[in-house]
């Protein structure tokens, strides 16, 4: 609210100057805009309390060493040094987050949309098929972790049991270092559903006309797919290519009830290590600096996707 | 994949002219896309089968192998064992005060925000739009460790306070942008119309866009409920005391608990059917909303 009341008094301060505020308040745009950020007002506390606040607090604990017991003390940048120079695990980790989403984020992407296309081919049965493809991604993230640990067990689990139908002996998929991560990526392509519902909304959504007019052109349905759908297509792939590489590096649950981080940290995902050294090791000041440092990692690989990928976006309108 | 592998046999076999034939090649490909989805159901649907399957099992066919599908006996006992071996009516009461506030918090705040956004137009607005949109790309885990700190300054620890009064301040961007985005579908004829009989701004947003925007709230409370249920790095840093624990938390803590000696794989599994029943229920009620939701959250972006 105090933003309201101190536009008016920007080139002013006197006395003489308050008949003019008033008249401003009383103008149509002074109005509009009491009655905005009376509205948004809530937001803008929001923003201070919950996100400037704490960012703020952030930023001045990446300098400290802190316990939350112990008074802090300032150790400079000891935290970022200790980070880039003497914690192979903020390496792995790191390693271990971005292979997760380099695979996960692209195979998602592919067979949602392709699920996408097939059931927008006027199927019959469409919404039976879109509610199954869907229901993965509303299982509570707890359920399904529980549910994967077991499915993923080495004797009785059910990807092995579908395995050894095609001959493939049983792994040990969460005792074997190697084989740990690839089976939480398969787990997270179940959840496929949710971005394969805003892909099937967007295929809705694209007028025939194009079709049509591509078929006088001679396009066949591979041509129809580059030519036509791709592009009308690339706002919402790259919005769910963006949410999906912003959700992946935050990927918490499945590492941290299934694996809890093994074996032999091959699981270890940054936000589980940030976690940990927060709230288990009570190392403060350390994991502001991740959490600060994950910020910047996020940033710059969606900005990298912004300015590649982002500069192919056919926009409508 | 296997139907694809079969098509490609089939079509070295047969005579060309069998694929000269348009109406065959568009048959058969019917064909492909049917059997592609089919399998694709299977295997969407199979971790389901597989849950239901052993939450019903004595636990020695748990560990059976193959795999029993059918058990024998179907034991419903175990969700009553299961159910009752932690004080689950205490965690479902708990989650639902989460998510009664939440509910309130966000339809109350969000919308309210989102008349500002979309129906008013001051300087710095597009501004203020902005940071809405940059703070839903902002993870949560950044903020989570200085968050946990302010909390336990304010003595909010064990409490459900830091996991429902951040909600009261405009109720997260999507929220807020969700809304927006069904205030700006109303003509404005209809804000103007009540402006010329003296009707305040905020009489507008209450008598006239929240009636109209029953879907929108729908659609958000759907949401709402939805993380308020699932939610679980939340509590798990806030709440200690067993008493207060939520679903998500008690199953979570379920598994370490029942693990001691061996896991009760059949507990567990009739603990997370229960924990999924009420929001398949959900869904299967409102598919109208949820479908509507996902796409409004994804398509504007």
């Amino acid at each position: 609210m105090n933003k309201t009341l101190d536009m008016p008094n920007q080139d002013s301060g006197g006395k003489f100057q308050l008949g003019k505020i008033f008249h401003w308040f009383k103008t149509p745009k002074g109005r509009r805009t009491v009655s905005g950020y009376f509205f948004i007002s809530p937001f803008i506390l929001g923003v201070l309390c919950w996100v400037v606040i704490p960012a703020g607090v952030a930023a001045w604990l990446v300098f400290q060493d802190w316990n939350m017991i112990k008074p802090a003390h300032f150790v400079g940048l000891d935290n970022i040094r200790r980070m880039f120079f003497e914690d192979p695990l903020f390496w792995k980790s790191l390693k271990i987050t971005t292979i997760f989403t380099i695979t996960s984020v692209p195979l998602s992407l592919i067979f949602s949309f392709s699920l996408a296309l097939l059931i927008n081919t006027k199927v019959k049965g469409l919404a039976v098929f879109r509610t199954i493809f869907y229901l993965p991604s509303i299982m509570p993230a707890v359920a399904s972790a529980v549910l994967w640990a077991w499915i993923l067990n080495t004797d009785f689990g059910l990807l092995n049991a579908v395995l050894s139908y095609f001959g493939i002996p049983k792994v040990a998929w969460l005792q074997e270092t190697q084989w740990a991560l690839p089976a939480l990526i398969l787990m997270s392509l179940w959840s496929v559903g949710a971005a394969m519902i805003i892909f099937l909304a967007g295929l809705q959504g694209i007028d025939d006309q194009y079709y049509e007019a591509a078929e006088i052109d001679g396009a066949g349905s591979w041509s129809k797919l580059i030519h036509v759908t791709i592009p009308m297509m690339s706002a919402v792939i790259f919005f769910n290519l963006i949410m999906g590489i912003i959700n992946s590096f935050q990927v918490f649950t499945a590492g941290f009830l299934i694996t809890n981080g093994g074996p032999q940290n091959s699981t270890l995902f940054y936000v589980l290590y940030l976690y940990r050294n927060g709230f288990q090791y009570l190392n403060m000041g350390y994991a502001s600096a991740l959490a600060w440092v994950l910020f910047f990692i996020i940033l710059i690989f969606t900005g990298i996707i912004f300015k590649t990928v982002g500069r192919q976006v056919y926009y409508q309108e | 994949m296997i139907a694809e592998e079969n098509q490609r046999s089939t079509m070295s076999s047969t005579p060309r002219s069998f694929w000269e034939n348009t109406t065959n090649r568009r048959s058969m490909g019917r064909l492909v896309i049917y059997a592609i989805l089919i399998v694709g159901a299977i295997i969407m649907i199979a971790p389901f089968a597989f849950l239901i399957s052993s939450s019903l099992k004595v636990e020695t066919q748990v560990f059976e192998y193959p795999i029993r599908w059918i058990p024998d006996p179907v034991r419903w006992m175990n969700y009553v064992e299961s159910l009752t071996y932690k004080p689950f009516h205490i965690y479902f009461k708990n989650t639902m005060i989460i998510a009664l506030l939440n509910q309130i918090a966000i339809l109350g705040t969000a919308s309210f925000c989102a008349y500002g956004f979309a129906r008013i137009e001051f300087p710095g607005r597009d501004f203020w739009f902005g940071v809405a949109l940059a703070t839903m790309m902002l993870p949560y885990f950044v903020t989570m460790v200085p968050q946990f700190i302010i909390f336990s300054r304010l003595g909010w620890m064990d409490s459900y306070l830091p996991l429902t009064v951040p909600y009261f301040f405009g109720g997260g961007a999507f929220n807020i942008f969700l809304f927006r985005q069904f205030f700006r579908t109303f003509p404005e004829e209809l804000a103007d119309a009540a402006r010329i009989d003296g009707c305040t701004e905020f009489g507008i947003y209450w008598r006239i866009f929240v009636p109209l925007a029953v879907p929108a709230f729908i659609t958000v409370a759907i949401f709402t409920f939805m993380f308020s249920w699932n939610d679980f790095i939340g509590p798990l840093l806030y709440i200690n005391t067993p008493d207060k624990f939520t679903v998500a938390i008690g199953l979570a803590t379920y598994r370490s608990a029942l693990g001691v000696g061996r896991t009760r794989w059949d507990l567990l599994m009739a603990a997370s059917v229960a924990m999924t029943a009420p929001i398949v229920l959900l869904f299967f009620i409102l598919q109208r909303y949820f479908i509507k939701g996902v796409v409004m959250t994804g398509i504007k972006g």
